[in-house]
C-alpha cells in the first residue's frame, strides 16, 4: 500500500527506467515518452492541418463551412475538367458541326469520334426505348438490323433523330396512321383474321387465302405495297420479311390490324445539340445495318442491304 | 543504481562503429576490380547499345519500353502477354543465386551485389581524399575545422557525382538514351525521369556513402536466407583457428617454438574488412566473403615465412578434415556436390525450356470478343447475323497481311463495318500494322434456322501455315432458345 509519494524520476528496478512519480495501491507507471520522430511527425501534422484548414474549406458553420483561402470547391474541380474535356473534344466537335453527315464516312477519323460520341449519348437519351444493346423490345425498333421503316442512311436516320415519328408540334416529324380496322368497325373480325392470314403467308407464315388476298389489296395495299412490301415514304413496315415490330404471331398481327400499336419517337432537336444528333446518327448506322446513301430518286422500296 | 547491468538494461541500440577498411592488394581484389569494371561498364553501357530492327522499332538493344509495353533484349522482343519469359529470367536468377551460394557461399555478396560494388567504389573515394585508414582515423577523430570542412566537401561531392551518375544512368533502360539524354539535359523529359533520378540518386549516396555495411548488415534479406542455404559443405571464409590459436606476437612466438599458432595477432584481417568484422570469430552475417582477409593474411604469411591461407575459402567440413591432419581438397572438387548438381540442372532447364518456348512461339495472335448485347440479330431475310470483335495481334516488326477464315458453321459468310454484307464471305484478308495489335468489328451471318453452336476464327499471316492463331467462340441463334 502506497502512503507517500516517491517523487519523480525514481528509477524502476526491474526496468530501469523512470517512474512518472504517481502511484495507486502499489502501481506505478513508467515513463516511457512516444518515440521522437513519431512526435515530430505528430507535430508536423498538426502544423499542416492548421494550415490546410486555413487554406481549404474545413471548419463547419451554421449554414457552410468555412470557404477557405484558396477558394477551391469540389464543384469548380468538376467544372474545371468538365471545361478541360470540351476544350479537348472542341476541334472535333466544330469539325463534325461543319460538316454534312453524308461526308462523314469520307473522314473515318471523324466517323470513328462520332460513333464514339454518339455511343455516349445513345446511352444517356436512348438506351429507354431501345435498349442498351440498341436491339429494341417489341413495338420499339431493333436498330442492328437490316429493316428501316424510315431509311437506314445517314441523312435519313439524322432526319428521323431530328424530328422524331409521330412528334406532336414538329411540322417535319414523320407522320404515319394505321386506321384501327377492328375498333372502327372497318373490318369484321373475321375479315380481319383472313387479312392477317394473307399477311402471314406473305413470309410463308400461313397457308395464302382468296378472301384475306383481295381485303388486302383494298385495304393495306395503298400503303403496304400491293406485295405488302411496305414503303418508306409512309413508314409502313415490310410485311414479307422475317422482322415484326409488334409481334409476328397470328394474335399480333390480328391485334395490330384491329387497333394498331403506332410508336412515337420524340423529336430530339432543341433537347440535343446538331453535334450530339449527327453523333447518334453515326452510331445508330455502324450498328451493323447502316444502308449507303440511295441515289437521287428515291427507293420505292426497302432492300436488305445496299 | 550500482547494480551489475543485465539484459533488461541492454540498449537493444547499437551505434555504428565507423569502418576505416586499409587498402590491400592481392589476388582477391584483383577479382573484386574485375568484377566491379565489369558491372560498373554493363550497367553504365547497356542502354546505349543499338540494336538495328528496321523501321518500325527502336533500335536500342536493351529497352524496358513501358510507354509501348514493349521489352526489347537484343534479338527478343516481349509482349505484356510473354511477361512469363521475364517470371523465368526471374526464376533464374533466384535459382542462380541458390547455385552459386550452395558452391561458393556468400560470392554474390562479396564481388557482385550493387551494395557491395558501390561500397567499394565510395571507400576508394575515402581513401583517394583523406588517405589510407590511420588517416581516415584520424580525421574523423580531428574536431571540426576548415581543412577538415573542405576534405568531407570534396568527398561528398565526389559521393554526389558517383550518385548522380548511377541514379542518371537507369532511366535510360526506359527510353531511347540519346533522345532522353537530350531532353534531360535541355529540362524537357518526363517528370517521372527526374523524379527516378532524385530518388536513385538520393538511395545511392546514403545507402553507399554512410549506410555501407548496415545494409548488408540489418536491412537486406539475404544474408538471413543464405544462411539457411549454406552447409558446411558450402565454401566460405574461414580462419582455420586450429592453425593460428593460441595468438602470440611475431616475437613472443620466435621465442618459444611451438608453443603458439601461426595468428601473430596482427589485425590486419580487421584492417581491411570492408564491414569492419573479425573474420577470427568465425561466420557471422556481418562477412560478406570479399576475401580480402585472406589477401591481407596471405601477404602478412608470406613477410613472417609462414605458409599462406590462415585464414582461406574453405568448407567447414574441410576445415576440419584440414584440422585432422588430413591434406584438404581442392575447391574445384568442393563445389561439384548433389546439391550444387541439382541446382545446375532445375537452373539449366528453365534456361532451356524458356529458350525452346522463344524459339517456337508464334507472332501471331488473335482474340475475339463476343457482342453479348444483343447476342443476335434476326435479319430481315430471316438469316441471324453475331457481331464480334476480333484483335489481329502482329508482333513483327513489318506490316503483315492476314488471313482470317471462319472455321465451322457451315453456311456463315462475313463480313466488317468497313465492307457491305454484299462483299460477305468465309475469309477476307486485312493488313495489320507492324509490331501491333489491330481491332477489327466482324458480322457473321448464318442462314435461317441455324442452330446456336461453337466455332473458331483462324487467322494465318502470309500463307504462312506456322504463323497462326485460332480463337473458339459462339454463335448464337434464336432456335437455340426456342428448343
Amino acid at each position: 500500500m502506497a502512503e507517500n509519494h516517491k517523487g519523480a524520476g525514481r528509477l524502476d528496478e526491474a526496468t530501469n527506467t523512470e517512474t512518472v512519480g504517481h502511484e495507486w495501491d502499489g502501481i506505478e507507471e513508467l515513463n516511457t515518452p512516444l518515440p521522437r520522430w513519431w512526435l515530430w511527425t505528430f507535430y508536423a501534422c498538426i502544423v499542416f492541418a492548421l494550415g490546410y484548414s486555413v487554406v481549404y474549406p474545413a471548419w463547419p458553420m451554421l449554414s457552410s463551412a468555412t470557404q477557405g483561402t484558396l477558394g477551391w470547391t469540389s464543384r469548380g474541380e468538376l467544372d474545371k475538367d468538365m471545361k478541360q474535356a470540351a476544350a479537348a473534344r472542341a476541334k472535333t466537335v466544330a469539325a463534325l458541326a461543319d460538316m454534312p453527315i453524308e461526308e462523314l464516312p469520307r473522314h473515318p477519323e471523324l466517323m470513328r469520334a462520332a460513333v464514339a460520341g454518339g455511343a455516349a449519348a445513345f446511352k444517356i437519351n436512348c438506351v429507354q426505348c431501345h435498349g442498351a444493346g440498341a436491339a429494341g423490345f417489341k413495338g420499339f425498333p431493333n436498330l442492328n438490323d437490316d429493316d428501316w421503316l424510315w431509311g437506314g442512311d445517314l441523312r435519313t436516320i439524322e432526319t428521323t433523330l431530328l424530328h422524331g415519328i409521330r412528334q406532336p408540334g414538329d411540322e417535319a416529324t414523320r407522320q404515319s396512321i394505321m386506321p384501327s380496322f377492328g375498333t372502327d368497325g372497318l373490318l369484321t373480325a373475321a375479315q380481319i383474321d383472313a387479312v392477317a392470314g394473307h399477311v402471314l403467308s406473305l413470309s410463308g407464315k400461313a397457308r395464302p387465302n382468296a378472301e384475306g388476298a383481295k381485303l388486302f389489296a383494298d385495304n393495306c395495299a395503298v400503303c403496304h405495297g400491293p406485295a405488302g412490301k411496305g414503303s418508306r415514304q409512309f413508314g409502313a413496315p415490310n410485311l414479307t420479311d422475317a422482322i415484326w415490330l409488334d409481334g409476328g404471331t397470328k394474335d399480333d398481327v390480328v391485334a395490330q390490324i384491329s387497333k394498331p400499336h403506332m410508336g412515337v419517337m420524340p423529336a430530339w432537336a432543341g433537347r440535343l445539340d446538331p453535334v450530339t444528333i449527327k453523333m447518334l446518327a453515326a452510331y445508330v448506322h455502324s450498328l451493323g445495318g447502316g444502308e449507303q446513301a440511295p441515289p437521287p430518286a428515291p427507293q420505292p422500296e426497302p432492300q436488305p442491304e445496299p | 543504481m550500482n547494480k551489475p547491468p543485465d539484459m533488461t538494461q541492454m540498449s537493444l541500440y547499437a551505434k555504428r562503429e565507423p569502418v576505416f577498411n586499409r587498402r590491400i592488394d592481392g589476388k582477391f581484389r584483383r577479382i573484386k576490380w574485375a568484377i566491379m569494371a565489369l558491372c560498373l561498364a554493363v550497367y553504365w553501357v547497356t542502354p546505349w547499345l543499338r540494336w538495328d530492327r528496321g523501321a518500325y522499332a527502336p533500335d536500342q538493344a536493351v529497352l524496358i519500353d513501358l510507354a509501348h509495353r514493349r521489352f526489347y533484349m537484343f534479338g527478343i522482343e516481349i509482349w505484356p502477354h510473354e511477361f512469363y519469359f521475364v517470371a523465368g529470367l526471374l526464376i533464374m536468377a533466384g535459382i542462380g543465386l541458390f547455385l552459386v551460394t550452395s558452391a561458393v557461399g556468400r560470392a554474390w555478396c562479396g564481388y557482385a551485389c550493387p551494395q557491395t560494388v558501390w561500397t567499394d567504389l565510395f571507400q576508394h573515394v575515402d581513401r583517394l581524399i583523406d588517405g589510407d585508414r590511420n588517416a581516415r582515423m584520424r580525421l574523423y577523430k580531428a574536431p571540426w575545422g576548415p581543412a577538415k570542412i573542405v576534405r568531407r566537401l570534396v568527398k561528398w561531392a565526389i559521393y554526389l557525382a558517383i550518385s548522380l551518375a548511377t541514379g542518371g544512368a537507369w532511366i535510360y533502360y526506359f527510353a531511347d538514351a540519346p533522345t532522353l539524354w537530350a531532353q534531360f539535359w535541355n529540362g524537357t523529359a518526363d517528370p517521372v525521369a527526374y523524379a527516378t533520378v532524385a530518388t536513385l540518386t538520393a538511395t545511392t549516396f546514403v545507402l553507399g556513402g554512410f549506410m555501407r555495411e548496415q545494409v548488408c548488415v540489418y536491412m537486406c534479406p539475404w544474408p538471413r536466407i543464405q544462411t539457411a542455404m549454406t552447409d558446411e559443405k558450402s565454401l566460405t571464409v574461414t580462419y582455420k583457428d586450429f592453425r593460428g590459436e593460441p595468438r602470440a606476437s611475431l616475437k613472443k612466438s620466435q621465442k618459444a617454438p611451438g608453443a603458439f599458432g601461426d595468428c601473430i595477432d596482427c589485425n590486419q584481417c580487421v584492417a581491411v574488412c570492408p564491414t569492419g568484422i573479425d573474420i577470427r570469430q568465425g561466420p557471422q552475417v556481418g562477412c560478406i566473403t570479399c576475401a580480402l582477409c585472406i589477401d591481407a593474411c596471405d601477404r602478412v604469411m608470406k613477410d613472417i615465412g609462414r605458409p599462406r591461407g590462415l585464414i582461406d575459402y574453405a568448407t567447414l567440413e574441410d576445415a576440419e578434415r584440414e584440422k585432422a591432419g588430413q591434406p584438404p581438397t581442392r575447391h574445384l572438387r568442393l563445389i561439384w556436390r548433389p546439391r550444387t548438381i541439382a541446382y545446375l540442372v532445375v537452373w539449366a532447364g528453365i534456361g532451356l525450356a524458356l529458350l525452346f518456348a522463344l524459339g517456337t512461339r508464334v507472332h501471331t495472335g488473335l482474340t475475339v470478343a463476343k457482342d453479348r448485347n444483343p447476342p443476335y440479330i434476326l435479319m430481315s431475310d430471316g438469316s441471324v447475323r453475331n457481331a464480334y470483335t476480333l484483335r489481329l495481334r502482329n508482333m513483327e516488326s513489318r506490316p503483315r497481311t492476314m488471313e482470317i477464315a471462319i472455321e465451322g458453321l457451315s453456311g456463315a459468310k462475313m463480313w466488317t463495318d468497313d465492307s457491305a454484307r454484299t462483299d460477305a464471305a468465309r475469309t477476307l484478308t486485312r493488313k495489320v500494322p507492324a509490331d501491333a495489335t489491330q481491332p477489327l468489328r466482324v458480322y457473321v451471318v448464318a442462314p435461317a434456322a441455324t442452330a446456336g453452336q461453337d466455332f473458331a476464327f483462324r487467322i494465318t499471316a502470309e500463307g504462312n501455315a506456322r504463323e497462326t492463331a485460332k480463337s473458339e467462340t459462339t454463335f448464337d441463334t434464336p432456335q437455340e432458345a426456342t428448343q
